[in-house]
């Protein structure tokens, strides 16, 4: 029985992490996203940033409400309105501003320099149409052409996908489709005008686990071809320790640690960080598992100082008193807490001592 | 020796496809579940994995009773489910519960907490309400919620507490047999921690036992002490947990283990990626029905169907590798 497991046609995964990055692509400086509403302030993004260089791939890891979605709206400018503005912060996408942008430049953008993937695909594409019809709208908006050599694009866009005979597939709809097919589907969209940065906002948690594996292999062989730059937002370490070069980790609107995802695995720094690291099942281990006690704090009631203090194991007064600087602990890794602060020891003298 | 607590034999579902409004036909059977058998201890875990679409859920339905088996039986503690009636079935209906996956919609929103959790004991039980609202104060203790939360309402809740009501009410009218759906992936990653835990302590004081239905193998791995792999309707692998995670035969459950995503960036392992998609449980494919996506496929596969076989160790596995 031996044999069956050591000798079978299986792949091994190339692990090439590109080390050779290009420029910058993109760059979120400072980005504050509120919510206004009768009853006060929602801050969804607060003080966001983070850059992006070509053929990179950057995860933004968080629990639900901690503003992953809203900041991947925010690049794409459609946070929904009026409630929700961008009040303050800088979105340089390949060299230009784009908060400053109108609606109508705004559309020259999205899907040409920078597009997205949603998290469920039987609700990203609409059902009354065909998969032909949804292809060549995307392309129809930013490029005009006759019928004939948008269908060819089209067929060529479900191709890059690897969707099997895209021919036959241009007049189906979407219920005639798997979800895994459905979400290729939607990855032809988003890549048809062969943007600079894709934002893929949990594109596989509605998928199987061998689908999962497709799909992730997918996105990076098209990212090898292309040179495309994506954000990936998950909440799942293994996507993160699959997929990623980068990883920002955010909790209740702000980036709490920000590293290369080598560096994250190996040395996490922020709390948070790595009690979530510790609270996940592996399939290595079955000892008892670290449970963070509480809930995250409501957007709308922060804290004044470290959002996480009140589920921090180390919390001290000066957690509650004040948000922690961003300290760089080496070259591209930083984290905010205040035990990296050179004044921590004497305050943890202090502390113990009570 | 742990005694055994439910056996399920030759466990048979087929669905009838049917044609036509008047003069119905039957023109297909989709065969969610087909011929399978596994056995949950006292006090112990069977972990059900699987893709969607494989049969998992009609599985717990059929233990729950929602569903009757087209062929084959149920036995709980030796006697087959089907034959209850009245009384015997509700008494039935008191030690076999369920917690299913998505707390905002497992629980009634017009409900009082106290209400949801005591539901199975008033329907099923005569209890007077002194008795019923001991016992409720007596498993919210157990789940980590306040005496005093039994009179709120659902929506004044976080999805983590709301999980550990459900969990109270399966528990509140002193059941053998808890099948949790799915229990912990509609939570948020810091919050599924705090589930399992919970669970695990739970069946370690009252001695519950858990037929956990989960496709994330890692949630399985932790909980439980039987695993079973389904494919189309059909236990491709079942084996103690601890032998099938370190020994796994099948190569379904090779390919499943192996698409399960890594724990840090550093970790090689081999990938098998599968072709194509699950196909489908209406005519599902001849001789082993993994053979279309199997690696290892050879001539006899599409025509055999392989026989299961005790590797050793209670390990079984249906396959003709082996």
């Amino acid at each position: 029985m031996a044999q069956g497991r050591s000798s079978g046609p299986c792949k091994v995964k190339e692990r090439a992490i590109a080390s050779n990055h290009g420029d910058t692509v993109l760059e979120v400086r400072d980005l504050h996203t509120y919510f206004f509403n009768r009853w006060g302030t929602t801050k969804a993004v607060d003080g966001v940033s983070f850059s992006l260089r070509e053929g990179e791939t950057l995860g933004i890891v968080g629990e639900s409400g901690c503003g992953k979605t809203m900041t991947a709206l925010s690049l794409l400018r459609l946070i929904p309105k009026p409630a929700a503005r961008i009040v303050s912060g800088e979105i340089i996408l390949d060299g230009e501003n784009i908060v400053e942008k109108t609606d109508k430049e705004m559309r020259q953008i999205r899907g040409r320099k920078i597009s997205m993937i949603l998290q469920d695909p039987q609700t990203s594409l609409n059902p009354v149409f065909t998969i032909g019809n949804q292809l060549m709208e995307a392309l129809g908006i930013h490029r005009k052409g006759d019928r004939k050599e948008m269908l060819g694009r089209a067929v060529d866009a479900l191709r890059s996908v690897r969707v099997a005979a895209p021919e036959r597939r241009m007049d189906d709809f979407p219920h005639q489709m798997s979800g895994g097919m459905k979400q290729r589907v939607i990855g032809a969209v988003a890549i048809s005008c062969t943007p600079k940065v894709i934002i893929a906002d949990e594109p596989t948690t509605a998928l199987d686990v061998t689908i999962q594996l497709q799909y992730l292999q997918l996105l990076k062989e098209i990212q090898a071809e292309t040179g495309l730059a994506i954000i990936f937002i998950t909440h799942d370490f293994g996507i993160v320790a699959r997929m990623c070069d980068r990883v920002a980790v955010m909790y209740a609107g702000r980036v709490v640690e920000d590293a290369g995802v080598r560096d994250l695995f190996n040395r996490p720094q922020h709390p948070y960080t790595q009690a979530l690291m510790a609270s996940v099942p592996q399939m290595e281990r079955t000892d008892r598992l670290f449970a963070i006690d509480g809930q995250p704090p409501a957007l709308y009631d922060l804290p004044e100082g470290c959002r996480f203090a009140d589920r921090c194991q180390h919390a001290q007064d000066v957690c509650r008193r004040e948000y922690p600087q961003t300290v760089q602990v080496q070259e591209r890794h930083a984290a905010s807490c205040w035990r990296l602060d050179p004044s921590w020891t004497e305050a943890a003298l202090v502390g113990s001592g009570e | 020796m742990p005694k055994e607590l439910l056996r399920a034999e030759n466990l048979t579902k087929y669905f009838p496809v049917t044609k036509g409004l008047l003069l119905m036909k039957t023109i297909g059977h989709v065969q969610a579940v087909d011929g399978i058998n596994f056995t949950i201890n006292e006090g112990e875990t069977l972990g059900l994995v699987g893709e969607s679409g494989c049969g998992k859920t009609t599985t717990s339905k059929l233990v729950l009773r929602l569903e009757e088996p087209t062929d084959g039986a149920i036995y709980l503690d030796g006697r087959d489910i089907k034959e209850f009636r009245g009384p015997e079935l509700k008494d039935y209906r008191t030690q076999v519960q369920a917690v299913f996956q998505d707390p905002w919609s497992s629980l009634s929103p017009r409900m009082r907490v106290r209400d949801i959790v005591s539901e199975a004991l008033v329907v099923n039980r005569d209890v007077t309400s002194r008795e019923r609202d001991d016992r409720v104060e007596e498993v919210l203790n157990q789940v980590g919620l306040r005496k005093a939360q039994a009179d709120l309402y659902p929506h004044e809740f976080s999805g983590g507490q709301r999980q550990r009501v459900a969990v109270a009410s399966a528990l509140a009218s002193y059941p053998k047999l808890i099948i949790l759906d799915e229990p912990v992936s509609a939570l948020d990653v810091s919050i599924r921690a705090q589930v399992m835990n919970l669970l695990v302590d739970l069946q370690q004081q009252t001695g519950v036992a858990y037929l956990l239905v989960a496709h994330n193998l890692a949630t399985v791995r932790y909980m439980a002490h039987q695993t079973a792999v389904m494919y189309l309707g059909q236990l491709v692998e079942y084996s103690p947990t601890e032998e099938l995670y370190e020994n796994p035969l099948h190569p379904y459950t090779k390919a499943l283990f192996s698409a399960a995503l890594p724990s840090h960036p550093d970790d090689e392992r081999e990938e098998i990626v599968l072709q194509g998609e699950v196909p489908s449980p209406i005519n599902p494919p001849s001789g082993c029905r993994f053979h279309p996506r199997c690696p290892f496929v050879m001539d006899r596969c599409s025509v055999e169907e392989p026989v299961q076989q005790d590797v050793g160790g209670g390990h079984l596995v249906s396959c003709h590798l082996y």
